[in-house]
């Protein structure tokens, strides 16, 4: 067991990275991530690395492609209005299929929103990859600072494997709140050696890589290739978690910060005698359709949580496939009308004996 | 003379690609080309040279040279620039952009990049239009210039002045070497080509930012023949834009 220290979800991102051997950051302050970047201005140069605070979130995205061409692992990250900008250069990635990182600390939108405050409203921008074309990106969804830890290890891994970008959504309550993390380097195995990175030919015994960014030829054949990937990360990557979900007769669905209020609720229904469970996504593309179906299928049930009008409850209404009634509570049953409010448990389990 | 007394003078440069030029006749991209091999050959970095070229006709830049490269984002060539040349400084890094590529949509960047001391090299090519996607004003048209979006030609109080991007460079601190140049006759080659090494040089010294600007030729945007096209850059593009260097230093302080 490695050792244990309370930092913030943010600085566990940050940590996490450099435990994954990330070594290249590109970033714009934006509120509430910026502390990633000031930690790992700090410690990339120490480490042989290098920090760049970049001008724009859309120079970020670029610098990231760049680095990513390196064959280096490289993260940058951002929210909201930044994530927004940041879609152009994500398509151009997806299409260069090079691996690299992306972290969204969500906050309220739209527009400037709240100023940088909480909110989960980049959901559905950041499941359908944030820019223009078709393609997908590996999207997952801490809950905690542990999790951030651990995720961004994860994307690295993921984003090596299958050659894609890979996002880490966390948000503003996960990445300002503080927990024990326990530091430890996770060894997912072997990754493809990046023999196609832009290094020079003389590194590569003359052989050269061009990188066009794109289907410049073959479109069908270029699209089947990327359509059969994300088959492969959908039929192999999708993970989640569940809480007390054996007996439940009611499923409380909720992914990020929004999970953890969920959680509260399910114990404050328990103690009362309600039959409440949590279902989880950990990996929110791909979702897991399949076995959030199964699950409220055997409940009967499920009040879907976040903090938005209304956007992870689309992908679980994909899910239910009409099968199961749902509900959603959502933005409005914050306990406060400024930016400060927040869903508390015990908002949730009134909800919850509503439906009942 | 006889046949076996012939010397070779002039032949295909190794770094070029066995893909055709794909620019239109008359364009003078072809020799931009061939000055870039020629110098990335004798300063003898061809095994560490990255060529980035940017959205427009320099697009299809990476595919003619025997060189790692990359195809880049319109105006974000000189952030992905950064980035490979910050992971690996042992690279040559090379970004050739257009006039809407840099001057237009990727101004803030460029500028940036050069704010920034960037260890880089910039081929500028200002043939005073946007040429792929068919003649329409860049920030380098002249006034007066009649394009597919200026058709009574170019009114500074429609669509502002001229950019002067060399000039510009030449005053940010980080830039170690900046000039314009034309390579449409053959003394202005030979200059021309003496200021792309330079600029190559400065990166080579880790000096600053070095950066070229090309005057050049569009034929079918500027809906001129190829001898209109050198006369309109003898006589409209050199009184607008005059060539020279603006910047030329072997220290920043």
């Amino acid at each position: 067991m490695g050792e244990k220290i309370l930092i913030t979800g943010n600085e566990a991102i940050a940590r996490g990275a450099v435990a994954a051997g990330c070594k290249y950051f590109f970033g714009y302050p934006i509120t509430p991530q910026s502390d990633i970047g000031e930690y790992l201005s700090g410690v990339l140069p120490q480490i042989d690395g290098a920090f760049i605070q970049s001008e724009s979130e859309s120079a970020s995205i670029y610098m990231l492609y760049g680095g990513a061409l390196s064959g280096e692992r490289v993260m940058t990250s951002t929210s909201g209005c930044g994530f927004a900008l940041m879609g152009e250069g994500i398509s151009y990635i997806s299409a260069a299929e090079v691996p690299c990182v992306l972290v969204d600390v969500m906050r309220m939108g739209p527009g400037i929103g709240t100023g940088g405050q909480h909110g989960q409203t980049d959901y559905r921008l950041a499941t359908t990859g944030g820019g223009h074309g078709g393609y997908r990106c590996i999207v997952l969804a801490p809950a905690s600072p542990q999790e951030c830890f651990d995720l961004v290890q994860l994307a690295f891994y993921l984003s090596d494997i299958y050659r894609i970008l890979t996002m880490v959504l966390s948000d503003f309550i996960i990445g300002r709140m503080a927990e024990p993390v326990e530091i430890r380097t996770i060894d997912f195995g072997p990754v493809p050696e990046k023999d196609w990175a832009l290094v020079g030919k003389g590194k590569k015994g003359g052989r050269i890589d061009r990188q066009l960014g794109g289907p410049v030829m073959g479109v069908p054949e270029f699209h089947t290739h990327q359509r059969e990937k994300y088959q492969k990360i959908v039929d192999n990557e999708v993970r989640y978690e569940t809480y007390q979900v054996d007996d439940a007769d009611f499923l409380l669905v909720s992914y990020g910060s929004s999970a953890r209020i969920c959680h509260g609720a399910v114990d404050m229904g328990r103690t009362e005698g309600l039959k409440l469970g949590l279902f989880r996504p950990i990996t929110v593309w791909p979702f897991p359709k399949k076995e959030l179906r199964e699950a409220a299928l055997r409940a009967g049930k499920v009040l879907v949580v976040e903090d938005s009008i209304g956007e992870f409850v689309d992908d679980v209404e994909f899910a239910l496939l009409g099968q199961v009634p749902f509900h959603l509570l959502g933005v409005w049953a914050r306990h406060l009308s400024g930016g400060s409010g927040i869903i508390h448990p015990e908002r949730v389990l009134a909800e919850v004996k509503g439906l009942l | 003379m006889s046949a076996e007394n012939k010397v070779k003078v002039y032949e295909t440069p190794k770094l070029r690609s066995f893909m055709p030029i794909v620019h239109c006749p008359g364009c003078h991209y072809g020799i931009i080309i061939r000055i870039l091999c020629e110098n990335i050959e004798e300063l003898g970095i061809e095994d560490r040279t990255i060529l980035l070229g940017g959205v427009g006709c320099s697009y299809t830049w990476p595919i003619f040279f025997n060189l790692d490269a990359a195809s880049c984002p319109h105006g974000r060539a000189p952030a992905m620039a950064t980035a490979l040349k910050r992971i690996h400084p042992d690279t040559i890094v090379i970004t050739c952009q257009g006039d809407g590529d840099l001057g237009a949509i990727g101004l803030g960047c460029f500028m940036n990049a050069l704010s920034r001391g960037e260890k880089l090299t910039t081929i500028f090519l200002n043939n005073a239009g946007y040429g792929q996607t068919g003649g329409q004003m860049a920030p380098t048209s002249l006034l007066g210039q009649v394009t597919t979006t200026t058709p009574g030609g170019r009114d500074p109080e429609i669509s502002g002045y001229p950019l002067h991007v060399a000039e510009l460079a030449a005053v940010m601190k980080g830039v170690a070497y900046s000039a314009r140049v034309t390579a449409h006759t053959p003394a202005n080659f030979g200059r021309a080509k003496k200021a792309v090494k330079l600029a190559l040089q400065k990166q080579l010294d880790g000096v600053g930012y070095g950066f070229v600007e090309f005057l050049s030729a569009c034929p079918p945007s500027w809906r001129m023949s190829t001898d209109e096209c050198w006369e309109f850059i003898d006589k409209k593009m050199l009184a607008e834009y005059p060539l020279g260097e603006f910047k030329n230093v072997d220290r920043i302080d």
